[in-house]
């Protein structure tokens, strides 16, 4: 049999960790089942930006990395493997539905896992993140309340 | 350097007394009229000067002679290359381990809001109404030659840049003409790029600066009736201050963000007005094609279109000029060629398509006089261009001939034309603060003077109508292009390089499409 593998996104909250802990369990119920621990940094290639912003972009970046390694990546893959879970953190630039489907197509994932992000108004209206994520997907996704 | 400065001070001071009694103002602009013409006539002659025996300047022969040289030598990359470009702006070929870096968009969006601005609205109107329409023509064969040149310079601009330990970079053509100089076992680099930066400084006052102020306020008194152009000036200082130098980069954002949506619904409106007159579109054409070679009544015929359409085009795009290469260094991309094709479509975007718009609407306006008669426009020698309706030329006339098809669009320019002014502005104190670091060092005290000393020249600008002032910041934005043009020519067998390797590697597929 070969290895299974659950992407998680996390986005630092509540919903995220409940996200993480349900992975962790599926995980061991399957048996042989790593968990892809993933953050994404919200962020567009197509964004006007003045030129002191594009001069200071790749410090920015090493900085907005460093943090989601920092504050929320690290302590998530401490966790699950204090839980026994083989895991491994990854963090990206980039829209959060594209980057986690492809994350998940890359290391063919059996699902996805999010937490559900209170979304309201507007971004309720045309889909939001999960929204957004479910009507893409190549796998099966959970959303976790 | 020093000197000019103490003495550009002084000017100022010289004028503060009178900025109180606002009313004087008249006098001020003579005097400082006086002292600039006095003191830099020569050069500003030198610079314009006509190739013996002609009208032709030379200087506009020397970015069109660069460009074709570059044309030919990359072997029609604007061409080739056309369909790449657009492919590394869409990000095809953007590895996505480098997302969240910058990325080709932004750097074509952020130098493109540097040169979008009063070149397409009032320099078109300017050529227009001095070389006739067939100056648009000239202005369009320059813009497309001119790709090549960005491509040059913004290649070398990225490969060249000075990478800080804190990770910021700096670039542009004083990195690229010491770094490629020593590489390439060249004399004169470290002088060459003193020079440069001498001028980037002064250009940055002057034509990224005082004129973009002067003609933001002559725009805004044209609509909102006549006032002191100090206040103006007062206003737009504070707010540049602001945001270069008080950290309100919000304002900057907002400004960055307004701008491409101003210029998109510019070049919309333009298209709709083209749309309703559908039926002129060939005719004007056709103006802009006999015109261009006969020059259809303008003083000095065919050399007369040829010479405002190279000259507004050179001063639209800045192809050749080197500022671009200072904007686009900032990608951090592992192939310096790629920065070379996405900013060749700045000429394209700027020139072929933007003003090429703006002269169309104008011509089709009718606000240019024609004799019904012989088809011919009636020359007004007194002003030294095409008379025209209600006797204006620069952004007044853009304005009416726009006014023709929408009345309410005068307002609308107001506000465009201050905001492109504005982001002008912003961007030549950042091309202006290069060449200043690269002089005097990197540091918050060394940066703080450049940027007062920027403001105070907004204020200059704005309040007077410096004729003299506004010839001598185009004389040392062509400069630049001197000290540029030279270096490129040394290089680009260092660009050629790096574009056949990278065209190679394209070929041979080690170089993969990420979409």
């Amino acid at each position: 049999m070969t290895k299974s593998t659950i992407v998680v996104g996390l986005d630092g909250s509540e919903a995220g960790a409940r996200a993480l802990a349900f992975a962790q369990s599926q995980a061991k119920q399957i048996g042989d089942c790593s968990i892809t621990v993933c953050f994404v940094i919200e962020w567009s290639p197509f964004t006007f930006q003045t030129k002191e912003e594009n001069e200071q972009r790749h410090k920015r970046r090493e900085q907005e990395l460093q943090r989601a390694h920092d504050v929320v990546l690290d302590p998530a893959v401490a966790e699950a493997k204090a839980a026994g879970v083989e895991v491994e953190g990854i963090v990206r630039h980039g829209d959060v539905a594209d980057i986690l489907e492809a994350v998940a197509k890359k290391r063919g994932a059996v699902q996805i896992v999010v937490g559900r992000v209170g979304e309201r108004g507007l971004k309720r209206l045309f889909g939001g993140v999960t929204g957004r994520l479910v009507a893409g997907s190549s796998v099966p996704v959970t959303i976790i309340p | 350097m020093n000197k000019l400065l103490t003495f550009a001070m002084a000017a100022f001071a010289s004028l503060l007394p009178s900025l109180a009694a606002a009313q004087e103002a008249a006098g001020i602009d003579q005097r400082i009229n006086q002292i600039f013409a006095d003191y830099t006539g020569w050069y500003v002659s030198f610079i314009f000067a006509p190739l013996p025996g002609t009208n032709f300047s030379w200087i506009a022969l020397w970015l069109v002679v660069g460009a074709v040289v570059f044309t030919v030598y990359f072997g029609a990359i604007q061409l080739k290359g056309f369909w790449h470009s657009i492919q590394l702006v869409k990000g095809d070929y953007s590895d996505p381990d480098d997302a969240g870096e910058v990325s080709h968009f932004q750097a074509l969006a952020t130098a493109l809001s540097g040169t979008v601005g009063l070149g397409n609205i009032a320099g078109v109107a300017v050529a227009v109404s001095i070389g006739g329409p067939g100056a648009t023509f000239w202005m369009v064969i320059a813009g497309l030659f001119g790709m090549a040149t960005k491509f040059t310079e913004c290649t070398l601009g990225v490969k060249y840049r000075n990478e800080f330990p804190d990770g910021h970079v700096s670039g542009g053509p004083m990195y690229y003409i010491v770094k490629g100089f020593s590489e390439r076992g060249l004399p004169l680099g470290g002088f060459m790029a003193v020079l440069f930066s001498i001028f980037t400084i002064l250009g940055a006052l002057g034509g990224g600066n005082m004129f973009q102020a002067n003609q933001a306020h002559a725009q805004l008194a044209g609509v909102l009736g006549d006032y002191p152009g100090w206040i103006t000036g007062v206003v737009l200082a504070g707010v540049t201050f602001a945001v270069i130098a008080g950290g309100l980069k919000s304002i900057a954002r907002v400004t960055e963000k307004i701008v491409p949506f101003m210029g998109i619904f510019y070049v919309l409106v333009s298209i709709l007005i083209l749309i309703i007159n559908w039926d002129m579109i060939g005719w004007a054409f056709g103006q802009i094609f006999m015109g261009a070679f006969t020059g259809l009544g303008v003083v000095g015929g065919f050399t007369g279109a040829l010479i405002q359409g190279f000259r507004r085009a050179a001063f639209s795009n800045e192809a050749g000029i080197g500022s671009a290469a200072i904007a686009h260094s900032a990608v951090r991309t592992k192939e310096p060629v790629t920065e070379g094709y996405v900013a060749l479509l700045e000429p394209f975007i700027d020139t072929v398509v933007i003003c090429t718009m703006t002269a169309l609407v104008i011509v089709i306006s009718g606000v240019l006089n024609q004799d019904p008669e012989t088809g011919l426009y009636i020359w007004n020698a007194e002003a030294g261009r095409i008379a025209t309706e209600g006797d204006v030329s620069g952004v007044a006339l853009t304005s009416a001939a726009y006014a023709r098809a929408f009345s309410w669009f005068p307002v609308l320019l107001m506000v465009a034309v201050v905001l492109f002014a504005f982001s002008t502005m912003i961007s030549w104190s950042y091309y202006g603060l290069k060449a200043w670091t690269y002089l005097f060092g990197e540091g918050a005290a060394k940066e703080l003077t450049f940027k007062v000393i920027f403001c105070l020249f907004i204020v200059i600008g704005a309040a007077a109508s410096l004729g003299p002032v506004i010839d001598f910041s185009d004389a040392m934005l062509f400069s630049m292009a001197i000290v540029n043009i030279i270096a490129l020519y040394f290089l680009m067998p260092i660009v050629k390089r790096e574009l056949n390797s990278y065209v190679a590697r394209l070929r041979s597929g080690e170089i993969v499409k990420h979409k």
